[in-house]
């Protein structure tokens, strides 16, 4: 058997301490972590159980306005928090259409920002990967697929970030709480995971040892509640990935759109907000043409890494057409039986 | 149909929609699956697989693997038990070469080249990960261009790879419309939900094992063969598969790996591999290629149709999809042929899988039928009906029974078929949703093999039937059972019915759905044999109310023997077996072709199968909203049981056309997909409301019960009822199986 450490860490502050130690690895509910120490793709050798940290599940409504969502909170326990699905509806909406309802009633929040990304190469444990062996190269990039990147890749990788929950949590300005040795530092979300560059094997921002501890949505983002959708096509309506998927929100003042917002999985190794985009529609009434010039917006310098994925640029700006229409047309008042679903129009 | 048949039925259970008998044990988790076995003492095997499809394997670090905790000993090519036969050696019937470390020859991705056997599992793993193997590597073929193509001697089962009836390119010549087009079906993987296990154990030369097999007696031959024993000294417990679909008709590679393991070690080995080791050495159903060319005249016969294949074996063995097969049975055309060749590819080698052949030949005619419908301007259901085969296409033989109008007419009925526009993407729902409709021709063989079986009567009036047949998930346990309830004149609480163990009276493979015929009229046989037994004791006594009925003059029904003549003369059979100081009787039955009715008929069920569509028209993304299929398929023991079968085959089929796909690097021969996450079969929402219509059919031919296969009929028609249904919606024809969103963008 693969002999590792196992802690349970009791305090924040002893976790960290104990997640500075080389080969640490935090363990929440394990949904993508333990799979990938069975593949032999990652071998930690102390394994932090942070499950028992006190304080750190719950969904706080601030008298800022904002909300505090621990990083332990349960994906089903969020989606399924009234106020949560009444003033972030297409966070709720995407967090239904992740997974599957075992696996969302097991993972956590912060967990859903750390997962790693589903390319076939990374996860095979032997064909060469940067990310999970520096400087070994890329192998998909010979013979990309369809879960393959559009946007933001480089020479040395070309995998996306399977998320749906943070592609909301992108356009609306989320933001996650990080402790550290040096104390609390809070970052984008937008910001929050890396591109590749020319070093795929650096993820996020986190500096090791460092643990989320929450995400927060500004009180801005309650402002998008009547407007908001998250749109998600995949290749079965439940338990499969992305092909590619956009949230989409907006504020609508005097018949004209005051604020957008536009976020896409599926495209990039992180959510893919293009503010440029937001910024188009911004003061134009909603149409199918302004709809159309921000999808063509966003989808600039979109390039495919194959065969296989070249579809995906059109598909996104059709995608981004079409959660915008449904964000224009009004926030459903229940969500639909198929969340994020093309086919769950209420 | 115009003769009746025979009733065969003593009783009352035969057509009943009983519920799963073994249901609430595997509710419970409580049935036994051969997994679930652990007999003390038993060490743990894992397997380390090639990352390579075609070299060999250079290294095995064996002193790190055995130097970890746990691990007891490292079987490789130098160490492994030598075999009595070369596994690659086909002297037998229905061989299969598999890799069982005879050599350090990589053939495929995930073929076995060592077994880590351990104290847990935990360290068999680690142990075969320590392995770290180097490999001599040569470029491997993988697709179906890869390879050279030649026409091999046989297709599916000793099917002849040509077959032409007719002159098709005088037919093309003559036609009033033409149509040519090519299709492609992927490389599908069985993924029974049970992996391929086996808990082994040897004492002397006498051989154990839990293992799911579909084919007690073939796997008893197979492992006598290898180890040099008799066949009837390996015992096999077989009692429920998690679903085989073909790839536990016979003993896969790494079964036999668990046999070498536990001789090895001189302890019991259980082994079970993990999902991506499926993906190798359990068989898979081979990509095809398929060229229909298709003529009819003004009126809509069919003048000629030409159907070939090309599809791919493994570099070392021989099972070609027998894609055209369905095409010989199926319609009337004043020309057939059907012409398969195939390529040699660095992959494991392909297996039967559920609807072998037809499955994968019917999406592609069905595809083309209507491809031709509408040059025609005909209505695709009428076009069918136009070139109903009134008798078997080359042999020209009757059908035992073929109430294939009946299913159309009922199908299109329930379906609401009726006004369906004939162009395609001409409705759209409220939402905006494209819709479009389809419809395909169901069809498969009518098969039994050779069964036996035993039976007997107790003096106190209970039963017991026992047969060696299996219950991979279809229900015989219940179906069977009811068989022989009605077969003894017993009610089932009086009957004691064993199956699934190699000890019992031998049923044949539960594959080509034909297990309900062979067994069910295996134990129907043995049955008869002992209530004509009872019935001779009674009929002879003077003391018996039924003296002097004569052998046909009675009926068993409710643990009695009742004149037929006169229902208020009756006698218990504990009774007569009493009077006659009988402990009990025994009886034995067979069952198997009849020769002389194959020579006169075509024996076949059928069906048609009828689906909706909804198509997002700017995503691509395809709901399948409706599917009605009407079958019949013969007697059907339990309908209860039998719908569900057409279900599965159903969901199947929807998952054939929209789904599965197994996807490999070209370049090295790698899975991409071997899991159940990225190997995709359709979930619970996928899956739209389903009908299932029991259309009724008498068959006095095609054997004693007069019972058809159901198991794997649903897929055939249900995947080009589908694509017919997306070309429909959007005018978009999907060649290229199966059909996914980025194929609709338009």
């Amino acid at each position: 058997m693969i002999l590792f450490d196992y802690t349970r860490a009791a305090t924040v502050a002893d976790a960290l301490a104990t997640g500075r130690q080389p080969g640490a690895a935090f363990l929440a509910a394990g949904t993508n972590l333990v799979d990938l120490m069975k593949g032999g793709v990652t071998n930690p050798e102390r394994i932090i159980d942070i499950t028992r940290l006190p304080g750190l599940s719950g969904i706080e409504a601030k008298p800022d306005g904002s909300l505090r969502i621990g990083a332990l909170a349960r994906n089903s326990d969020v989606a399924d928090d009234p106020h949560v699905a009444k003033t972030y509806p297409m966070v709720a909406e995407a967090l239904l259409a992740g997974a599957s309802a075992q696996l969302r009633n097991a993972a956590t929040v912060g967990g859903n920002l750390m997962q790693r990304t589903r390319c076939q190469y990374f996860t095979d444990a032997v064909s060469p990967c940067n990310k999970r062996q520096p400087g070994s190269g890329c192998a998909a990039l010979g013979h990309a697929t369809r879960i393959h990147a559009v946007q933001g890749w480089s020479e040395q990788c070309i995998a996306t970030h399977p998320s749906d929950f943070c592609v909301p949590l992108a356009a609306l300005d989320a933001s996650v709480e990080i402790e550290g040795q040096g104390g609390t530092r809070s970052v984008k979300l937008t910001e929050f995971h890396l591109l590749p560059g020319d070093h795929p094997e650096r993820e996020t921002v986190l500096e090791p040892g460092e643990l989320i501890t929450a995400l927060t949505l500004p009180a801005e983002a309650a402002r998008f509640a009547g407007n908001a959708r998250y749109l998600k096509v995949r290749d079965r309506t439940s338990y499969a990935f992305a092909v590619v998927s956009a949230a989409a929100a907006m504020i609508l003042d005097g018949g004209k759109i005051g604020q957008a917002r536009l976020a896409f999985g599926g495209l990039a190794l992180k959510p893919w907000r293009v503010t440029e985009a937001e910024a188009s529609l911004a003061g134009k009434a909603p149409s199918p043409e302004a709809y159309a010039e921000a999808a063509r917006i966003a989808l600039d310098g979109a390039k495919p890494t194959g065969e296989a994925n070249a579809f995906k640029i059109e598909l996104a700006r059709r995608v981004a057409v079409r959660a915008l229409t449904l964000a224009a047309a009004g926030t459903p008042a229940r969500l639909p039986a198929l969340p994020a679903s093309p086919f769950g129009i209420v | 149909m115009t003769s009746t048949i025979e009733p065969v039925r003593h009783g009352s259970s035969i057509g009943q929609p009983l519920t799963r008998r073994d249901g609430p044990l595997k509710v419970k988790g409580q049935a036994r699956f051969a997994a679930d076995n652990l007999p003390p003492g038993t060490l743990h095997a894992a397997l380390c697989v090639s990352k390579i499809a075609r070299g060999r394997v250079k290294s095995l670090d064996v002193a790190a693997a055995e130097a970890h905790p746990g691990v007891v000993k490292v079987m490789t090519p130098e160490n492994a038990p030598k075999l009595s036969k070369d596994p690659d050696l086909k002297d037998v019937p229905f061989t299969f070469r598999i890799d069982v470390l005879q050599n350090d020859k990589v053939r495929y991705a995930n073929q076995p080249i060592a077994v880590v056997i351990a104290e847990s599992l935990e360290a068999a793993t680690e142990g075969a990960r320590l392995l770290a193997p180097t490999y001599e590597e040569e470029t491997p073929r993988i697709g179906l261009d890869a390879g050279e193509v030649f026409t091999p001697d046989a297709v599916g089962v000793g099917a002849p790879p040509e077959q032409v009836d007719g002159d098709v390119e005088a037919g093309l010549a003559s036609a009033a419309k033409t149509f040519t087009g090519t299709y492609e079906t992927p490389a599908q993987y069985h993924n029974a939900m049970e992996p391929h296990a086996a808990v082994a154990s040897w004492d002397g030369d006498k051989l154990h094992l839990f293992m799911p097999t579909q084919g007690l007696a073939i796997a008893q031959g197979r492992l006598a063969g290898l180890f040099g024993i008799k066949p009837t000294d390996i015992h096999i417990d077989s009692p429920y598969l998690g679903g085989g679909f073909g790839s536990k008709g016979v003993p896969a590679g790494p079964q036999v790996l668990a046999c070498m393991a536990a001789r090895l070690t001189g302890k019991p080995v259980k082994l079970v591999p993990t999902r991506s080791q499926m993906y190798g050495p359990m068989g898979h159903r081979g990509p095809t290629r398929q060229t229909l060319r298709l003529g009819a005249d003004e009126a809509g016969k069919l003048m000629a149709l030409d159907h070939h294949i090309l599809t791919a074996s493994s570099s070392f063995d021989d099972f070609f999809e027998p894609a055209g097969r369905v095409t010989t049975t199926l319609y009337a055309s004043k020309s057939t042929a059907i012409r398969h060749e195939a390529v040699r590819l660095d992959t494991g080698t392909p297996l039967f899988m559920r609807g072998p052949g037809e499955a994968s030949g019917s999406v592609a005619i069905e595809s083309a039928l209507d491809e031709l419908a509408f040059d025609l301007n005909m209505d695709p259901l009428e076009f069918r009906l136009a070139n109903y085969a009134e008798v078997e296409p080359f042999s020209g033989k009757p059908f035992s029974s073929k109430a294939l109008r009946e299913c159309y007419a009922q199908g299109a009925k329930a379906f609401g078929w009726a006004g369906r526009p004939l162009k395609p993407r001409q409705t759209r729902d409220k939402d905006g949703f494209l819709v479009g409709t389809g419809v395909g021709t169901a069809t498969f063989p009518a098969l039994i093999f050779e069964g036996m079986a035993r039976a007997e009567i107790r003096a106190d009036g209970s039963g017991t039937v026992e047969i060696g047949a299996l219950d991979m998930g279809q229900g015989a346990w219940t179906a069977l059972a009811q068989i022989a309830a009605d077969g003894l004149g017993l009610g089932m609480e009086e009957l004691t019915f064993n199956m699934g163990s190699s000890d019992l009276p031998n049923a044949g493979i539960a594959g080509g759905s034909g297990h309900t015929a062979t067994a069910g009229n295996a134990i129907h046989a043995a049955a008869q044999d002992v209530i004509g037994q009872l019935t001779e004791l009674a009929v002879n006594d003077q003391a018996s109310p039924l003296f002097g009925a004569g052998n046909a003059g009675v009926t068993a029904a409710g643990g009695r023997l009742t004149r037929r003549d006169d229902p208020s003369r009756s006698e218990t059979f504990s009774a007569i077996l009493n009077r006659a100081g009988r402990a009990k009787i025994e009886g034995k039955g067979k069952a198997g072709a009849d020769a002389a009715a194959q020579k006169s008929y075509a024996m076949h069920a059928h069906g048609a199968v009828f689906a909706e569509v909804k198509v997002d028209p700017d995503l691509g993304q395809v709901r399948v909203s409706r599917l009605v299929g009407a079958f019949a398929a013969g007697r059907i023991i339990n309908p209860h049981l039998v719908r569900s079968q057409y279900y599965g085959g159903m969901i199947w089929g929807l998952s054939f056309a929209l789904h599965e796909k197994a996807e490999m690097d070209p370049r090295t021969g790698r899975f991409l997909n071997d899991n159940l996450a990225e190997y995709h079969v359709p979930v619970n929402a996928d899956i739209p409301a389903m009908e299932a219509i029991l259309i009724p059919e008498e068959d006095s031919v095609v054997n004693t019960l007069g019972v058809k296969g159901v198991g794997e009929i649903g897929i055939t028609g249900t995947a080009g009822a589908i694509a017919n249904a997306v070309w429909h919606a959007t005018g978009i024809r999907v060649r290229d199986i199966p059909i996914t969103l980025d194929k609709l963008l338009g």
